[in-house]
């Protein structure tokens, strides 16, 4: 019971936060609304019994990636310009609504085999096991080391003065 | 009305249609880029909530989750540093503006 209010506050705050990352015109305040949505995740994580999940989810997004978006509008002072929309805008809102309609169809419709066993907790050394134990996804986990290495490198080359 | 697979299905499409019309109608390319990671973010509570409902035992779902996050913060370290790039050489990052190759 206490899950399903859980559910339903972190997706009303979730939901509206999101809504106004599109709506609002000032910048900045976009990317606070951005920092809210990105918390409520983590906490729809919790809901769903993936705590390890909702850690790395503060670590990465809301310490690292709004970190870099708050960055990127203090060095572009685009904040006096404003969020803009396009001339796509009446294209993009339909194109929005149908693909949700389709989704919700196929999502509804769709009948799921649920699974009644109780999920794993804590999930951390279970997780620990799948992505570096035998047979698990190593090779995935060193690909992901260089990618980052290499995306980082690229950043550094890309903002350095000439 | 219990929460159950459904309710966390459709929050997902929710929250991706909302960063789909953000991606699709903005103009000021930071704000794309924060619409991007809230469809990852969509993605990624999908996968999760069907690792947790239909293998809950396997964990595979979440597995993909974080592989997810990794991929969203190379992108959002090099997005913003071409957008930074940009910002340098034509001081705008309105996208209707960068037209350089607009035949």
């Amino acid at each position: 019971m206490g899950v399903d209010i859980a559910f339903w506050v972190l997706a009303v705050v979730g939901v509206a936060a999101a809504l106004t990352v599109v709506l609002l015109r000032n910048v900045f305040r976009t990317a606070l609304a951005l920092i809210l949505c990105l918390v409520t995740v983590a906490g729809i994580y919790i809901t769903l019994s993936a705590d390890f999940l909702a850690g790395v989810q503060i670590l990465v997004y809301v310490g690292g990636i709004s970190i870099l978006v708050i960055l990127a509008i203090m060095l572009t002072r685009e904040v006096q310009r404003g969020s803009l929309s396009n001339k796509f805008r009446i294209p993009a809102f339909l194109v929005a609504v149908i693909f949700l309609g389709v989704m919700i169809y196929t999502m509804v419709s769709n009948p799921w085999q649920i699974s009644a066993a109780p999920p794993l907790e804590p999930t951390t050394s279970a997780l620990a096991g799948m992505l570096l134990g035998e047979g698990g996804f190593i090779l995935a986990v060193e690909v992901a080391a260089a990618l980052l290495l290499a995306a980082i490198l690229g950043a550094i080359v890309l903002v350095r003065e000439k | 009305m219990t929460v159950g697979l459904e309710h966390y299905l459709i929050l997902s499409a929710v929250l991706f249609s909302i960063g789909l019309y953000g991606a699709l109608a903005k103009r000021n390319a930071i704000v794309i880029m924060m619409c991007i990671e809230i469809m990852l973010n969509a993605v990624n509570i999908a996968m999760v909530a069907l690792s947790r409902y239909i293998t809950p035992a396997l964990l595979t779902g979440q597995v993909f989750a974080i592989f997810i996050m990794v991929a969203a913060a190379a992108e959002a370290a090099v997005g913003l540093a071409i957008i930074i790039s940009i910002y340098r050489n034509r001081e705008t990052i309105e996208t209707t503006d960068i037209d350089l190759m607009k035949g």
